[in-house]
């Protein structure tokens, strides 16, 4: 009781002191959990050598570090972090754009097949031999991919204003198993084995192998969505209201739904490019933090991209450890925990689902 | 302060359309600032659309609206939602938010685009909660308030904002008799401090006591507008409503009471038990 007491006089605080005590605990949890995963693995490594190894791949000078925990540090366990944290991040935040302008809280890339559009992009471009070519064209056809998807799907639950949650997940039913023919058929017709390892790699999301180029090709489309949905969260406020609503308070309704879009889909192309479809982060982060912080995006929005760094960094770190010195991927591993949750949130909306 | 009556909003063949039919033809409405205008007349007859359109919420198909001299259409968004706030027919929610960060909502036009609101925006907010009465349940989820509670948090919400022209669309459709009183009067006095309300109001009675002027709009036309006692009268409301209703002084404040007595093309049955009631479709 305590515990609750707690958590709504938390609640009551002003936007910006949730944030100043929210984001930092955030933070320091994000760091956190990054220092012990990059400890774990084969190669034993020190902490203090993780945090020097981790400093001179930054160009910081500290002491120096045993040549292979170095390698180790700089060249396999940083870089998958950093990815993960970036993907997390990424679907921390379109999970919550789209729930906020589905105006629906079942919404998620992964359910509403936006993950799987970005997917049939990646593979494409893999398939066709594009990214031989040029190194960007898989997360543009990602982005691509994910834009298209997105606005499948709003184009068909968002007719007529008010989106049921049934019609939204139907229609997310239905992008998922097209798209998911659409990547069936891409295999199909390869003409040589050679893509079909990494194509398969895009069917379940999964962090190993990440390297500097999978951070380079992320992190800058990320930042920027990142950026955009933060200057509209404070509009999916009035948007949630309605449309009458966020107009009369000054909110260019088209404008601000086209940037939120733009932003969700270019965030989860980026995420999907460089780690495949990691199912259920966007679904579960902010409806997990809402409960604690309430439903301002202003604070959502940014708790939850960390919080979504924070998810995946922890699935990946189980599923790094949980069957040594085999892993899972990491996909798998946010579906333990978010398909349940999914469950428990169909049971519970029980009544808004089924009334169309 | 001395007040010239000047414009403050000037309306001139606003008209909005569908592919089917015309909902508003042609309204000509003009308002000084510290003026109370009602719009009356029957389900449908336009009085939605047109604070619809004049929130520039709907955008319109004819006509110009200006605002204090300027054209609607050259103001920013954020302009308009400084200058004219629209209280809506039905107090839409989301699940979750408290009423005081409902009432909040109103000063986001008046910050940047990434600015939190501060103590300033609160108090403002409390104030505005105060003023309405919902200051008590200020930490209550919207979803747990009944709907004139809710009705009165967007009340705040408007005045919360700060703008010279309140656009108010059935404000007091969902309030018991005493809340009704008391946002109307709350209303007035604002007007009296020299803002302007223009409001769709069903009870005839409420509009007579509290509005300056009254408009009569049926089927997207104004059939007539002018001060309470000018636009109550039998003639304008057989037109108007299509009723038979008398109208009589009220002994205490004065202002014009409408007795209806039932539709205009239906015979009167003279039982004393049959004083109609106002006829709602």
């Amino acid at each position: 009781m305590a515990g609750q007491h707690t958590l709504r006089a938390f609640r009551r605080l002003s936007v910006g002191t949730r944030l100043a005590i929210g984001l930092p605990v955030l933070s320091v949890l994000v760091l956190a959990t990054g220092l012990v995963s990059l400890r774990l693995g084969p190669v034993p490594i020190k902490t203090l050598e993780v945090v020097w190894a981790a400093l001179s791949t930054m160009g910081l000078d500290g002491p120096s570090v045993d040549r292979t925990a170095q390698l180790v540090i700089e060249q396999i366990r940083l870089p998958r972090i950093i990815v993960g944290a970036a993907v997390g991040l990424a679907l921390g935040l379109s999970g919550t754009a789209m729930q906020g302008l589905f105006r629906n809280p079942m919404a998620d890339p992964g359910i509403i097949g936006v993950s799987a559009g970005g997917a049939v992009g990646a593979v494409t471009a893999i398939a066709t031999g594009l990214v031989d070519l040029f190194w960007l064209a898989l997360p543009v056809f990602a982005f691509v991919g994910a834009a298209l998807a997105l606005l499948l799907v709003y184009g068909i639950a968002a007719v007529g204003g008010r989106i049921s949650m049934a019609t939204l997940l139907l229609a997310g039913v239905a992008v998922n198993a097209f798209l998911g023919a659409v990547i069936s058929a891409i295999i199909y017709l390869l003409p040589s084995e050679g893509p079909l390892r990494e194509i398969l790699y895009w069917l379940a999301g999964g962090l190993d192998s990440r390297s500097w180029d999978h951070v380079r090709i992320a992190l800058p489309p990320i930042a920027v969505g990142a950026a955009a949905l933060a200057l509209t969260a404070r509009d999916l406020n009035l948007l949630a209201l309605g449309d009458d609503e966020a107009r009369s308070l000054g909110v260019r309704t088209g404008a601000t739904r086209t940037a939120l879009l733009a932003a969700s889909a270019l965030v989860t192309g980026s995420a999907v490019a460089v780690s495949g479809s990691i199912a259920f982060v966007g679904l579960v982060t902010p409806h997990v933090l809402r409960l604690v912080l309430g439903p301002d995006h202003r604070v959502l929005m940014p708790m939850s991209a960390l919080g979504g760094a924070l998810f995946v960094m922890l699935a990946d770190m189980a599923a790094r450890t949980v069957i040594q010195p085999a892993e899972f991927r990491v996909g798998v591993l946010t579906a333990f925990v978010g398909a349940p949750f999914f469950v428990f949130l169909l049971i519970k909306n029980k009544r808004q689902v089924y009334t169309l | 302060m001395t007040r010239l009556p000047q414009l403050e909003v000037d309306v001139h063949g606003l008209a909005y359309a569908t592919e089917t039919r015309t909902l508003v033809h042609g309204v000509d409405l003009c308002t000084a600032s510290g003026e109370f205008v009602g719009l009356i007349g029957p389900n449908g007859a336009g009085k939605s659309t047109l604070l619809r359109m004049l929130a520039r919420v709907l955008p319109r198909t004819a006509g110009t609206i200006r605002l204090r001299g300027r054209d609607l259409d050259t103001l920013s968004a954020r302009e308009v939602a400084t200058n004219l706030a629209l209280v809506p027919q039905t107090a839409p929610y989301t699940q979750g938010f408290h009423a005081v960060e409902l009432v909040l909502m109103g000063r986001y036009p008046h910050l940047g685009r990434l600015a939190a609101e501060g103590t300033a925006d609160i108090n403002t907010a409390m104030d505005a909660m105060c003023l309405t009465e919902t200051d008590s349940f200020a930490d209550r989820t919207l979803e747990t308030l009944s709907g004139g509670e809710r009705q009165r948090v967007f009340l705040a919400r408007a005045v919360a904002q700060h703008s010279r022209v309140l656009l108010l669309d059935e404000p007091t459709a969902n309030l018991d008799i005493l809340h009704q009183l008391k946002i109307l009067s709350l209303v007035r006095r604002f007007v009296d401090e020299g803002l302007t309300a223009i409001a769709a109001i069903h009870d005839l009675n409420m509009a007579s006591r509290y509005c300056d002027r009254l408009v009569a709009l049926s089927e997207g036309r104004i059939l007539a507008q002018g001060e309470p006692a000018a636009v109550l009268t039998p003639a304008i409301l057989a037109a108007t409503f299509g009723i038979r209703a008398e109208v009589y002084a009220d002994p205490v404040t004065g202002s014009p009471v409408v007795s209806p007595i039932g539709p205009a093309d239906e015979q009167v049955r003279t039982h004393e038990t049959t004083q109609g009631e106002e006829q709602h479709e």
